[in-house]
């Protein structure tokens, strides 16, 4: 049964939490009236809450220890049941497959509304499995992400405003112009070490930001640009619903197009060097990589597919601010490659269905949505740092029977 | 000439708040390696908290000496004791971790600590009640350096000599030197690691209190918002002096505040922060470690 000690734990524990939130939870006062609110049912509630939710982490942290005395010896063994699944051919084929089809039919199935919240996702996937070439294969920490979907968003908004250009051409231009400024971007910071190079990439991205704000004569400053052509079906314009679902094609494609360029890029000869970029970079000049150009490459190709997100994200809401290129969404993107799993595709794509999915099935809670994102971010570390599915490393195992031999010659 | 005195003087009040934020920074990045994202939300809830004892004591008809110390001690208890409760929970199960994880887990709680103010309290700008009074004998030069810029710059000053002296001179400063040089023979002489990480968080959180209740009041309102931005400031000015190093923090500081101040004064408020940003850059260009930060070797 529950020791009696971890009960008074417990309760010093909500006692604590009680004192915490006191002035913030209890005390709401009106600085104009001068009247002063005391809420004090709000103290019971979070000692209550807190009382609970301690009792339920210790069960979890108890029941967790003993699982793995036992099983310590199988799980060195066995390979955990995902990633069986996904390195099976027998299984991976008829489930991509499988995917492939439900992702297909679900226009038909789901409402317009569903089908946009789910091209949305989706576009977080490749945002995703974008930034997981530089964070999580090179292991370069890039808190700036956002800057070169910004500037997809905003070369297809400046060129269709001033040129008329259509989705098509710009497509392309959008992802060469961001992957142009990853490049441009890349080369002072690369001799920067980790930390140094995140926050560099975070003031990068706010130097974005805040030009695209304040340069009202280049970008119409914050309140955006309002009407950009939606993207047209050689030369077919389409109704409103018609054209979500064209975009919501048009998504699953690119998604399916990046899911295999990047699973091509991770086992060639340049997605090994990243990996050993990461590891120890010292160790990987000394193998004769060549260090400046690969982390650019990584830089680049990165920052293309966020360009080549931003147009889209640009022809499906028909307007851009500046508003929607802030630190946040920087965090959002980098917290579904973590969470995920770094380096992991199916761990991003999981981790983008679930932090953009969650928010918008949570909205039935509205103005909690952010704190239960925040507080979800939190227990996911805390429980499993590794993110949903943790990347393994292909390893080589020698065979049993061929030390049999050996040792029968001998 | 007043006006370039005016925007000197208001440079290094912006600083030394930032200072005083960027030491909880660069302090924890130093022993534990980690950028703690919900620092900025710390100093918010330092601000808040002072906002709503100071208000509650003026309703009540406390005078003005004792709401302020009330008030400041209120900030700094209860700021301290997020920082705690934020490092408990957050970073330490993380200590093990992936290098990324307990950044992740930092960013969440930012957003969570946000939320949590914004839903308990309000989305509204709360008017600041001004705490620091006007001095008499500041009257002639009022024009050009106000009393509260005088109170924040010989508060923060004697706040960073308090500190040299906790770090350099005493028990706990010696350990907290000694676990950021190298945790595992820091554990191996006997010192409790745990506790010294713990004390970094609550003397960072309190600075930041201090902080948020001199800026605030300096300024005349808050939100729940205003971490955030002071939040990325600060962490720049600690990067900028060398993250990791205290005296770094503070010239960091001051580098960012009289640079954003002058900024603003000659050229164009709009771009105060790109200025910040890079300036950052610039400066990380060619001392790739900061300005006061020593170039680590690698050992192979």
């Amino acid at each position: 049964m529950f020791p009696v000690k971890e009960l008074k734990r417990s309760a010093l524990i909500s006692l604590w939490f009680a004192f915490l939130t006191f002035p913030i939870m209890v005390i709401k006062v009106n600085p104009i009236e001068r009247t002063v609110d005391w809420r004090w049912d709000n103290m019971y509630f979070v000692a209550i809450g807190s009382f609970v939710i301690s009792i339920l982490s210790k069960v979890y942290l108890i029941r967790k220890e003993r699982r793995s005395g036992r099983k310590k010896i199988s799980r060195a063994l066995t390979e955990p049941f995902m990633q069986r699944i996904l390195r099976e051919p027998r299984f991976l084929y008829p489930l991509s497959l499988a995917i492939l089809v439900f992702a297909i039919a679900f226009p038909y199935f789901f409402s317009t509304y569903q089908t946009n919240i789910m091209t949305t996702a989706l576009m977080y996937v490749v945002l995703g499995l974008g930034l997981n070439i530089v964070v999580g294969v090179a292991g370069l920490l890039d808190l700036g992400y956002v800057a070169f979907y910004a500037v997809g968003a905003y070369s297809y908004a400046l060129l269709n405003m001033h040129f008329n250009m259509g989705f098509w051409t710009v497509l392309p231009i959008g992802g060469l112009f961001a992957a142009f400024l990853g490049v441009l971007l890349g080369f002072p910071v690369l001799r920067l070490r980790g930390d140094y190079l995140a926050i560099v990439t975070l003031g990068f991205g706010e130097i974005i930001r805040l030009i695209l704000e304040n340069w009202n004569d280049f970008s119409q400053g914050p309140s955006g640009i309002a009407n950009i052509s939606r993207p047209s079906f050689f030369g077919m314009e389409m109704s409103f619903d018609g054209g979500i679902t064209y975009i919501y094609y048009l998504v699953v494609a690119l998604v399916v197009f990046t899911i295999f360029v990047v699973n091509r890029l991770q086992n060639s000869r340049l997605g090994r060097a990243w990996l050993a970029l990461r590891e120890d970079e010292i160790a990987c000049q000394a193998m004769g990589i060549d260090k400046t150009k690969t982390k650019l490459i990584a830089f680049s190709l990165g920052a293309f597919w966020a360009g080549l997100v931003g147009v889209i994200f640009a022809a499906k809401t028909t307007f851009v601010n500046p508003a929607s290129f802030t630190f946040l969404e920087s965090a959002i993107i980098l917290s579904i490659v973590v969470l995920g799993g770094m380096g992991s595709i199916v761990g991003v794509i999981f981790g983008a269905l679930i932090l953009i999915l969650m928010p918008e099935y949570l909205r039935a809670l509205s103005e909690y949505r952010m704190l239960a994102f925040g507080g979800i971010l939190v227990v996911m570390m805390v429980f499993k740092p590794d993110g949903i599915i943790s990347n393994v490393r292909r390893s080589y195992r020698f065979k049993k029977h061929i030390s049999h031999q050996t040792s029968d010659q001998s | 000439m007043d006006y370039f005195i005016e925007l000197f003087f208001g440079g290094l009040t912006r600083g030394s708040i930032y200072a005083l934020i960027a030491l909880g920074y660069t302090m924890v990045y130093g022993i534990i390696g980690l950028i703690n994202f919900a620092h900025g939300e710390i100093y918010m809830i330092g601000a808040f908290t002072a906002f709503i004892v100071a208000t509650v004591l003026s309703i009540y008809g406390f005078p003005a000496l004792a709401i302020i110390i009330i008030a400041g001690l209120a900030a700094a208890v209860w700021s301290s004791s997020y920082g705690y409760t934020v490092e408990k929970v957050a970073y330490r199960p993380l200590r093990k971790a992936p290098r990324l994880a307990p950044l992740i887990s930092a960013i969440g709680m930012s957003i969570f600590l946000q939320n949590y103010v914004l839903l308990a309290q309000t989305s509204d700008f709360l008017p600041f009640p001004a705490l620091i009074p006007e001095f008499a004998f500041m009257e002639p030069v009022a024009h050009i350096v106000g009393s509260s810029d005088l109170v924040i710059l010989v508060t923060t000053a004697v706040v960073m000599i308090g500190l040299t002296f906790l770090i350099k001179f005493t028990k706990i400063g010696k350990a907290m030197r000694a676990t950021a040089q190298d945790k595992t023979m820091a554990v191996l002489v006997g010192i409790n690691v745990d506790r010294v990480i713990s004390a970094t968080f609550i003397i960072g959180s309190a600075l930041a209190a201090i902080g948020g209740l001199l800026i605030a009041s300096h300024i005349g309102q808050i939100n729940f918002y205003i971490g955030f931005i002071a939040g990325i400031k600060a962490f720049t000015a600690a990067v900028l002096g060398g993250i990791g190093s205290i005296p770094g923090a503070v010239l960091g500081s001051l580098v960012l505040g009289l640079t954003e101040s002058f900024a603003t004064g000659y050229v164009s408020s709009d771009y105060e922060d790109v200025f910040a940003f890079s300036l950052l850059v610039l400066i990380l260009i060619f001392k790739p470690s900061g300005l006061l930060g020593k170039a680590e070797t690698k050992k192979v």
